[in-house]
């Protein structure tokens, strides 16, 4: 008997560990042999924590919220007596969540313990390594994911083999190879979930990059904000030494490489290569120009090959099963699969990979069940403060690069944030734009100054002091900002302004002519007030409100003086009765 | 800019004098001495040891590592993660994720500030709690989202929010009167 319990940070989040506790203190009160195993996250969070039960022919089933009462009733009941608890199995309509995937780069995330590498191994693990090293010339590495189609999973989409090669014909020594783990889109946890679910797959990724470009050493720069993922990559790269899969003339070739992490401290822009390549050398993340590419002068002015995680995660899968067989999979331009944070007003919301090509539509609502509450959905947005939204009338738009460009986004890393019609889009952009600004290193004028102005007419539209020129002055600022940036952050930076333009201008209208928020989001724009008719004069609305401006009596429906109310919503929470009324 | 015109040094004026024991960084610069593209690892590993990054530390790193003053303040103002001023007991973190910011983080900062009484990045005057907008946890599932030391709460409402600083502060107040 074997219980395995889900603890990526979100498992952890909803109470993993709780349930580790009482599953280990069960099992010794009751003085059974059962083996508790840990994994990474499975990509349903929002069922976690999940725990699954093995029997000994195999037979598995996975049980889904559970608690340390729910430990109990399992281990009372099933694993005692063998009677599945069947009220809190993972249903059928939740199992199509799982069944509407094709997964590749999270092929054992959720099913492996990511601190064993024992099952790693018994996975297939690093026998793509060994078939790269002892059967193939790198040059042949590099045919094989050209053969693949491969593109970046980090945004830009940039051929893979193309980097690899560029940096393995670049005159210079010695070559490194790095990981860039440093995911900073806010709704997005791809990489995390790979790294604190598979970490050896990117080791091995790395370690068949370093041998088909020619490098020996490999960094992983990861965000510091991300402590399980650091912990579980310590883990493998030592045991991944202790095997002989990574340090001096691995498996018995010429062949040696090893890993360091070096953990980033917060800064969205160190996505970008060469702003990376600065920080992993010690100094203030800031871009530069390219040419010369990170291919040609990187890391320490050397030759460097950069690759995000999910990129990296792909490469063992592909040399095993050859180029083929990856580019089978997907539209003619894009290749494979695409992993996605898929969160929001969603119903199922977590971690999704899906075949290239896919409809939008399909991902939303096939797999994540929907919207919330059964309200409508107004967009769907795509690629986090680099992206844009997309409205409900192109949700049949297929998933490949090329596809979603057209419509003024970006694939991106793989953040998906479904919106209904409670989401302000003025506000979607204010909130992209106050991240952007922030993040901007400075450097270049358009961007530090240009998205500043930008954020201080978004504001002003949200607060209700919008001019009619403010569109035409929005649009213009934006191009300045794209054409006058050094790098991607600054280029891209306007993209959820000029979408939300594109496809919900009325809004913005809305807000500016009229001074309202059709979502009721802003504020500035919107009050509350108490519908007499529903009201039942319980009084706890009163007695909850924060600034004390409700008042009423027994017998008397309550009412909000408004000049006192801060609009905090707490109110609208508390009553059972639906009598708050925002306008 | 103050910090032009004034006689003394800008840094010196933000952030006094204080005592700081520096022998507790030895253990790090024994690693790092002389290594200047490792000075992100050692401000971060002296964050670990102070909580913060005081004044005398970045001096002294700047000293053992072999690099300017000014490169270490740099270093130090960029990124997000270094702070050059003391935090609170409780740091709180509420996360700012595209998630959480659909589902409503916003109404959860401003009543965590009108409760504290404080503004977002401040630390309360008994020094119990620090709070902060966070780009993302990245349990969006959960959203909205704040995490404090290290323990996250998930799918908050303003009420729900505010009774958990509560409850916080009365094991507190229950610790001061035994």
């Amino acid at each position: 008997m074997k219980v395995v319990v889900g603890l990526g940070s979100c498992g952890i989040a909803a109470g993993g560990n709780k349930v580790l506790e009482a599953i280990k203190s069960e099992v010794e009160n009751r003085g059974i042999h059962v083996d508790v195993k840990k994994a990474g996250c499975i990509g349903m969070c929002y069922l976690e924590p999940i725990v699954e039960v093995i029997d000994d022919g195999g037979n598995k089933t996975t049980y889904v919220k559970v608690t340390p009462e729910i430990v109990k009733e399992i281990f009372e009941n099933h694993i005692e007596k063998g009677n599945v608890v069947s009220e809190y199995v993972l249903s059928e309509e939740d199992r199509s969540y799982i069944e509407g995937q094709k997964r590749i780069a999270l092929r054992n995330c959720g099913i492996i313990d990511p601190e064993s590498i024992d099952e790693y191994i018994e996975s297939g693990g690093y026998k793509a390594l060994e078939k790269a090293i002892k059967e193939m010339t790198p040059e042949r590495v590099i045919e094989e994911i050209k053969i693949s189609g491969l593109r970046g999973r980090g945004g830009a989409g940039f051929p893979t083999w193309f980097k690899w090669n560029a940096t393995r014909i670049a005159p210079g020594a010695p070559k490194y190879v790095v990981c860039n783990a440093d995911e900073g889109d806010p709704g997005a946890f791809m990489d995390r979930s790979v790294l604190e679910g598979d970490p050896h797959s990117v080791l091995e990724g790395m370690a068949i990059a370093a041998y088909a470009i020619g490098a020996e050493r490999g960094y992983i720069y990861v965000r510091a904000e991300y402590p399980l993922a650091i912990k579980r990559l310590e883990i493998a790269i030592e045991q991944a030494r202790q095997r002989g899969f990574l340090g001096k003339n691995i498996m018995g070739t010429d062949f040696s490489f090893d890993i360091t992490i070096k953990a980033g401290a917060g800064a969205f822009v160190c996505g970008e290569e060469t702003a990376l390549i600065a920080s992993l050398e010690g100094e203030r993340g800031m871009p530069r120009l390219k040419p010369p590419f990170p291919a040609q002068r990187g890391f320490m002015g050397k030759p460097t090959n950069i690759n995000n995680v999910e990129t990296f995660a792909n490469v063992p899968w592909i040399i095993k099963n050859g180029g083929k067989a990856f580019a089978a999979i997907g539209t003619e331009k894009s290749k494979g699969t695409k992993v996605f944070a898929l969160a929001g007003k969603v119903q199922r919301g977590g971690l999704v990979e899906v075949p290239m090509g896919i409809p939008l539509r399909e991902v939303i609502f096939n797999i994540g069940g929907g919207i919330k509450g059964n309200r409508k959905v107004k967009a769907v947005q795509l690629g986090g403060p680099s992206g844009g939204c997309i409205p409900e009338s192109l949700l049949d738009t297929p998933v490949d690069y090329e596809s979603i460009v057209k419509t003024g986004a970006i694939m991106g890393s793989g953040g998906m944030i479904v919106m209904d019609e409670t989401t302000c889009m003025v506000d979607m952009a204010r909130f992209f734009l106050d991240f952007t600004q922030k993040e901007s290193c400075g450097k270049c004028t358009h961007c530090r100054i240009g998205t500043k102005r930008m954020l201080e007419i978004l504001e002003r539209i949200c607060q209700g002091q919008g001019e009619e020129s403010d569109i035409e002055l929005l649009e213009e600022i934006a191009m300045n900002v794209k054409e006058g940036s050094l790098c991607g952050l600054g280029q891209t930076a306007p993209n959820p302004v000029l979408t939300t333009l594109k496809y919900f201008r009325h809004e913005y209208e809305a807000h500016i002519k009229d001074k309202k928020c059709p979502a009721k989001q802003c504020k500035a724009l919107i009050s509350y007030r108490i519908d007499p008719e529903k009201c039942k004069s319980c009084g706890l609305c009163a007695r909850k409100c924060p600034v004390g401006t409700i008042k009423g009596s027994k017998g008397q429906p309550y009412e909000i003086i408004s000049e006192n109310c801060t609009k905090c919503g707490t109110c609208l929470e508390v009553c059972r009765f639906g009598a708050v009324v925002v306008e | 800019m103050s910090c032009c015109t004034s006689k003394g040094h800008g840094l010196e004026q933000k952030f006094p004098d204080e005592e700081v024991d520096l022998e507790a960084l030895e253990q790090v610069l024994k690693e790092y001495r002389g290594n200047p593209s490792s000075l992100i690892t050692v401000l971060q590993k002296a964050q670990d040891i102070y909580g913060y990054l005081p004044r005398k530390a970045l001096y002294h790193i700047a000293r053992e590592i072999g690099v300017k003053p000014a490169k270490v303040f740099g270093v130090a103002t960029f990124y997000a993660q270094f702070r050059l001023k003391p935090i609170g007991k409780h740091l709180i973190m509420v996360c700012h994720g595209t998630a959480c910011h659909v589902n409503g983080a916003e109404l959860i900062t401003s009543a965590l500030c009108d409760e504290l009484k404080i503004s977002e990045g401040e630390t309360t005057p008994d020094g119990l709690f620090t709070l902060q907008n966070v780009a993302c946890l990245g349990c969006c599932s959960l959203a909205p989202v704040m995490m404090i030391d290290g323990e996250a709460y998930g799918k908050l409402t303003p009420d729900k929010a505010r009774n958990v600083i509560r409850e916080i502060l009365r094991k507190e107040t229950a610790k001061g009167e035994v």
